[in-house]
């Protein structure tokens, strides 16, 4: 035990911070949002400590669960939720790596005003989320909004953007996808520039055409980095409250799991915690199911993660 | 030997630029064009925001968008002067909450990344996936829980608090970056440092984190961004007293109660949004740098 810690105590001593706070501010408070799902907790019942009043909720096993897994309307349409939320997932993240290695490809030219370019197009991720959050619901607006005024103008049909049908998801997707892009493209940008030159050359000299040359040496340099930001761009899309909720609000056609946890917790007659938790212990398990599987594939691939 | 951290400089990646004689005069066309289409895409919501500041309520919902309608500061003036709320105050907490964050956050996460980027110990692997793992809880439905804890500890209602539940969703990612960043600073500099007599945490103080710019400035940015922009912990942690606000909390609530004074609204987001652009603006040179690195090794 001596040799064990005169080892490694200085490793230990700049971990613990770290541990520390996650342990007292996470995993503290996952176990015992996870014990919520068993109960009925709520508003109503919980342990008020200004109203010194005690907890008096109940243990009601797995019939939180049964409620939401059953997928019954007042409980959120799960399925059809879950649905709806891998849609939203996936065409956020496929736009934002699309789009963002796009926009990194014609930043890693030679171009004048490269760097004045790079500061405009980082832009949206430097600014706030809920005012990013304001200002599409402006432009949105079905009659004075500026988007529907410019296809108006050229004689284009206009929807009503954040109203009670599909045209609601779509708008926020627009929204995310104009914030998620710079972080994409940021990360994507520095791993092209880690791509040795010399590749390059090499396979000009070989005789690639720039196809075969993105194909064969510039998609697999980004191979690392790619694999990275996938996947912290699908865990965070999965939870991506804010835009949804400023953006939407409590809108049924743009709801996905996370936004619908918060409904239940902030809104409605009474605060249902443990239906709020179910969900998020639902979320975390679909994601970790996620994350087992993307692993597996990279590994089958020869990558180690 | 003596050892001076400015005069080591991080390997950089090797900068591949295509000559631009290569390029016919039709291609440099079409990225300029791509490029000043897709900034105008990333720009426009903000100007428009911008423009809107400017104008009286009435004007912000007319049925033909003028750039310029009876414009002037006037709302920018009325938000100030704490018509609308105590702005100023909600300004001053909110830096302070941010900046808070900033500073704690990146420096825990700093000392973490550094052990894991060094040393083998046991745990480590879990470390790292645990992090992984707080990632993939929606965080917010902790609310309930985390209320209680700080109740507990004493810190409900108080800005270090607050600052610590932020720190916990900015430390994971934060943590990540560095450890891919320290691992692209040469540990030969770390045995150099203890060969002239520095203790390992001197090693990291004086040496590794002069060499870490980039790194820091990227997890700064990040964690201050958390800090300066959420609103769900702001609303259910701090105090409901009007000048313990942060800027997030008092702009959500002035919505809520003025939603057709857009001109306001708006001034106050231009307002909201300057700080962080501020600091965007003063990290942005490190950001390829410093989120590449980190991402590929990460």
């Amino acid at each position: 035990m001596r040799r064990f810690l005169d080892r490694y105590w200085y490793a230990y001593a700049m971990v613990l911070p770290v541990v520390v706070v996650i342990a007292v501010l996470v995993l503290y408070p996952l176990a015992q949002g996870v014990f919520f799902t068993f109960t009925n907790i709520n508003e109503g019942n919980i342990a008020n400590p200004v109203l010194d009043r005690p907890a008096s909720y109940d243990v009601v096993g797995f019939k939180n669960y049964l409620n939401v897994l059953s997928g019954g309307d007042s409980y959120g349409a799960f399925w059809g939720t879950l649905v709806r939320t891998l849609i939203w997932t996936f065409a956020c993240v496929f736009f934002h790596y699309t789009i963002g290695l796009g926009l990194a490809l014609l930043l890693n030219r030679q171009v004048r005003g490269r760097s004045f370019y790079r500061v405009l197009l980082i832009l949206p991720w430097a600014v706030p989320a809920f005012i990013s959050a304001f200002a599409w619901k402006y432009m949105f607006n079905a009659q004075y909004g500026i988007i529907n005024q410019v296809l108006r103008s050229v004689g284009l049909p206009d929807p009503v953007w954040l109203g009670q049908n599909n045209w609601a998801l779509v708008s926020v997707i627009i929204v995310n996808v104009w914030l998620g892009v710079p972080f994409m493209m940021v990360a994507l940008l520095g791993g092209l520039q880690s791509i040795p030159g010399d590749l390059y050359e090499a396979a000009e000299m070989d005789g690639a055409t720039p196809w075969q040359r993105f194909r064969h040496v510039t998609l697999p340099g980004l191979r690392s980095v790619s694999s990275t930001v996938i996947l912290l761009g699908i865990i965070w899309t999965f939870n991506m409250f804010p835009v949804i909720y400023l953006v939407a609000g409590p809108n049924p056609n743009a709801r996905i799991l996370v936004t619908y946890a918060f409904e239940r917790f902030f809104s409605g007659a009474s605060r249902d915690y443990a239906i709020a938790s179910t969900y998020g212990v639902l979320i975390l398990s679909v994601l970790l199911v996620f994350a087992a599987a993307y692993r597996r594939a990279l590994r089958k691939q020869g990558e180690v993660w | 030997m003596t050892l001076d951290a400015s005069s080591l400089k991080v390997v950089q990646a090797t900068d591949r630029r295509l000559r631009r004689a290569e390029r016919s005069k039709g291609a440099s066309v079409l990225l300029h064009a791509a490029l000043i289409v897709a900034s105008v895409i990333a720009v426009f919501p903000i100007f428009w925001v911008f423009v809107t500041s400017l104008k009286p309520d009435a004007r912000a919902v007319e049925p033909t968008p003028k750039l310029w309608n009876e414009s002037s500061l006037d709302n920018y003036t009325r938000v100030l002067a704490g018509e609308k709320g105590d702005f100023l105050a909600w300004f001053g907490n909110s830096v302070l909450i941010a900046l808070m964050t900033t500073v704690l956050g990146v420096f825990i996460s700093a000392t973490a990344g550094y052990a894991a980027s060094r040393f083998r110990f046991p745990g480590k692997r879990g470390l790292m996936m645990s992090f992984l793992l707080v990632q993939m809880f929606p965080f917010a439905v902790l609310i309930v829980p985390l209320y209680n804890i700080l109740i507990a500890l004493g810190l409900n209602g108080t800005s270090i608090g607050l600052v610590l539940v932020y720190c916990t969703t900015a430390v994971p990612f934060c943590t990540y970056m560095l450890k891919g960043y320290f691992d692209t600073v040469p540990a030969d500099i770390d045995e150099a440092g203890r060969v002239d007599g520095l203790s390992p945490f001197g090693v990291f103080w004086r040496l590794i984190l002069p060499l870490a710019k980039p790194g820091l400035a990227v997890t700064s940015f990040y964690a201050f961004l958390t800090a300066w922009g959420e609103v769900a912990f702001a609303s259910a942690f701090l105090s409901a007293a009007d000048e313990s606000k942060t800027l997030a909390v008092g702009l959500q609530v002035f919505v809520q109660q003025n939603r057709t004074e857009w001109g306001h609204l708006a001034a106050a987001s231009i307002l909201v949004a300057i700080p962080a652009i501020i600091v965007f603006y003063l990290v942005q040179r490190f950001l390829v740098t410093g989120l590449a690195s980190g991402a590929v090794k990460g």
